[in-house]
């Protein structure tokens, strides 16, 4: 992989436009806008902000045409993602006390000789608990694949070959955000990851989460429920070691030291980062190369700016 | 703790000087952790506090502080309280009910509006208040013929931001729909709320009975003109969803009754119940103290304890814990339970006014119609 660059919410404070000229791409991007869902299509003040340079690959509306001509994939789909939808709530009922453990003993206080085993196992189990949800999400998603080759089927193929000739007329890729489930599972239908080759990718928001190894949903205070962070599936893996937690200002109670403690302890080795306006992360072939405004959850339960060597 | 009214009460001599400067840029009444100062200055025989606390007697004596014209009286409020009240000033024999002149923060009812001491901790929700990221939604005027009550009916429609005619959106009835947006801030709550995920965007059809007390008192010609001639109205303009979880009642005081009244005559049309402190008077033996505009509330409530029926999927209850209708709400949640349906009951320590509908509706809403805020990051 050769460039990827992580940004914060773009629709007050817009940096992608010079985070395409930092990475030195010149020519035409190719747009994802399928978080957008219906909205995909009202793109303009993205294809404005760089310079009306951007080809939007339509990817939500592809998928729509795809179900709606190949009834059969229609199904299939539908029922994965019912399968995914109650693993994912067996797997929240889990979490919900693994979780509550880990949580009481990295606020607990005493004789930390005692303490601290308990505590690193506790949170152990909160990311071994994750490892088997994700495995199970892979399993899932695999046989869906093996059993009905949706690239081999001829709606779809057709749908990429049409974006295959999109993308090799672009010298880059931008992902925006929005419903992270419905962006990934877009991007993954239409083969995105492997079929955008060396060229630089810019995602922001639902679009950053979607291209990190694991994608973490997250909200501390919620109207209903507690807030426990959740790991969805995994994501595209265009850059690893770290988990995207966008909008980190509104959505998390960065000033809860357990919280924040738990959330970088549980994701180790990843460093879980919040991007918020402004901010953004340079990779170069997997590499963290610049950064600007991102701010790293610490296991001591602070938020320190992130810094690259 | 010492509180601060000691100051001038122990102080050797106060002159209107010293009382100036120790109400100067004071928020009054005067809260000091769950204990309450309430504060009043001029001429007067006799002062007393007129509170909304059901329950506790209420026209507690003020006392002067010797040689001034100021009285206080101290209270004990819990933390988090909203407690509604008026001033009972007597002077030569005349006795004024008047809102606390030191005091601007009103809670208004459907009769009006009384002074409200807000007990420490209470802070209004930040969610209710304009957030410039929020992107609005629209309201717009539907008016029709009401044969069910023999009048124009008109609805306002509030459409959430960026509404598309080529999506299917939830309905939601709101009683006294007007009132919600006026005093409750439903439009700013409904557009923040939307706009963070925590709801899904949904049509709101604002209603308002130019004769609530008759309408809203399960009357079965507006619930005829609810489910026959309004809803069929809105489906027919706006891309509404057609099951019932994507369609509900909301309402307080009477417009609460109103609501479960017209989900209990078309069981299962409504999926989604929010019922904010209702007026569910009933009886057990004997006739409602309540008054006549209670007699068609008391003999639907008492039909329904009679006979509890699922009339909704999901219901959102709440009421203030310092109404006196604390006892019916807490009576008809384990109703509602107990015929089905999913049940959220809350209470607060609040009172009977728009404010404490207000503060409960990011939880009702977010319960009712939940957003995708756990998946949306934009």
């Amino acid at each position: 992989m050769g460039i990827v660059v992580l940004l914060g919410p773009q629709r007050f404070t817009p940096t992608l436009g010079e985070a395409v000229a930092r990475a030195g791409v010149e020519g035409r991007l190719a747009s994802v806008t399928a978080g957008w869902q219906e909205r995909e299509a009202e793109d303009l003040e993205l294809h404005e902000h760089l310079g009306e340079r951007t080809v939007n690959l339509m990817l939500y509306a592809r998928a729509e045409d795809v179900f709606e001509k190949d009834a059969e994939l229609f199904r299939a789909h539908r029922e994965r993602q019912e399968k995914l939808r109650t693993l994912q709530a067996l797997y929240r009922r889990r979490l919900a006390a693994t979780r509550d453990a880990a949580r009481r003993l990295v606020e607990a206080q005493g004789d930390e000789a005692l303490l601290a085993p308990e505590r690193e196992d506790a949170i152990r189990a909160l990311s071994r608990l994750d490892a088997h949800h994700l495995r199970r999400v892979a399993a899932i998603d695999a046989e869906f694949e093996k059993r009905w080759r949706p690239e081999g089927r001829p709606v779809l193929r057709r749908h990429v070959r049409a974006i295959e000739r999109q993308l090799e007329k672009v010298a880059g890729l931008a992902i925006a955000g929005g419903h992270v489930a419905i962006l990934l599972n877009r991007l993954r239908l239409f083969g995105i990851a492997s079929r955008v080759g060396g060229r630089p990718v810019f995602a922001w928001s639902a679009g950053a989460m979607a291209v990190c190894e694991r994608v973490v949903l997250f909200h501390d205070n919620p109207p209903q429920g507690e807030g426990a962070p959740e790991v969805l599936q995994a994501g595209l893996g265009l850059v690893g070691g770290v988990v995207a937690l966008p909008h980190a200002k509104r959505r998390l109670a960065l000033d809860d030291r357990g919280r924040v403690t738990l959330l970088a302890r549980r994701f180790e080795p990843d460093a879980a980062l919040a991007f918020d306006d402004g901010s953004w992360l340079l990779f170069r072939d997997g590499r963290r190369e610049a950064v600007s405004g991102v701010q790293q959850l610490l296991g001591a339960g602070e938020v320190a700016a992130l810094e690259v060597a | 703790m010492t509180l601060a009214i000691r100051e001038l009460v122990e102080a050797p001599e106060l002159s209107p000087r010293r009382i100036d400067e120790f109400l100067a840029g004071r928020k009054c009444p005067i809260v000091e952790g769950s204990t309450v100062t309430f504060v009043y200055r001029g001429p007067a025989d006799a002062v007393f506090l007129q509170h909304w606390i059901y329950g506790l007697p209420s026209a507690q004596p003020f006392s002067r502080i010797d040689g001034s014209d100021l009285w206080y009286l101290i209270q004990e409020i819990p933390v988090r309280s909203r407690v509604e009240y008026k001033l009972e000033v007597e002077q030569q024999d005349v006795v004024r009910l008047i809102r606390d002149p030191l005091n601007q923060e009103l809670a208004h009812d459907p009769f009006g509006a009384n002074s409200v001491c807000q007990g420490a901790e209470y802070a209004d929700p930040e969610w209710a208040d304009p957030d410039p990221e929020a992107r609005r939604g629209t309201v717009e005027p539907l008016a029709f013929r009401s044969r069910a009550l023999g009048r124009d009916e008109e609805v306002t429609v509030y459409l959430p931001a960026r509404f598309r005619p080529t999506r299917t959106y939830p309905l939601l009835v709101a009683h006294d729909g007007i009132d919600y947006l006026r005093f409750s801030r439903l439009q700013t709550v409904l557009d923040n709320l939307i706009h963070r995920g925590e709801v899904a965007p949904l049509v709101v059809a604002l209603t308002q009975s130019p004769a609530r007390l008759r309408e809203y008192a399960a009357d079965d010609r507006h619930a005829r003109m609810v489910v026959e001639e309004m809803v069929p109205r809105l489906e027919e303009k706006y891309p509404l969803a057609k099951d019932a979880a994507g369609r509900g009642l909301m309402g307080a005081s009477f417009g609460a009754v109103a609501a479960l009244h017209v989900a209990a005559r078309h069981p299962e049309l409504f999926g989604r119940l929010l019922l904010q402190s209702g007026s569910f008077a009933f009886t057990d033996i004997g006739p409602s103290p309540r008054g006549p505009a209670f007699e068609p509330v008391v003999e639907f409530v008492n039909g329904f304890r009679e006979k509890p029926m699922r009339v909704a999927e999901r219901v959102f209850v709440s009421c203030g814990v310092y109404e006196s209708l604390i006892y019916e709400n807490r009576s008809l949640a384990p109703l509602l339970q107990k015929s089905g349906m999913e049940v959220r009951y809350v209470e607060a320590w609040d009172g009977h006014n728009w404010e404490n509908w207000r503060d409960r509706l990011r939880e009702g809403l977010s319960f009712l119609f939940p957003g995708p805020l756990w998946m949306f990051y934009e």
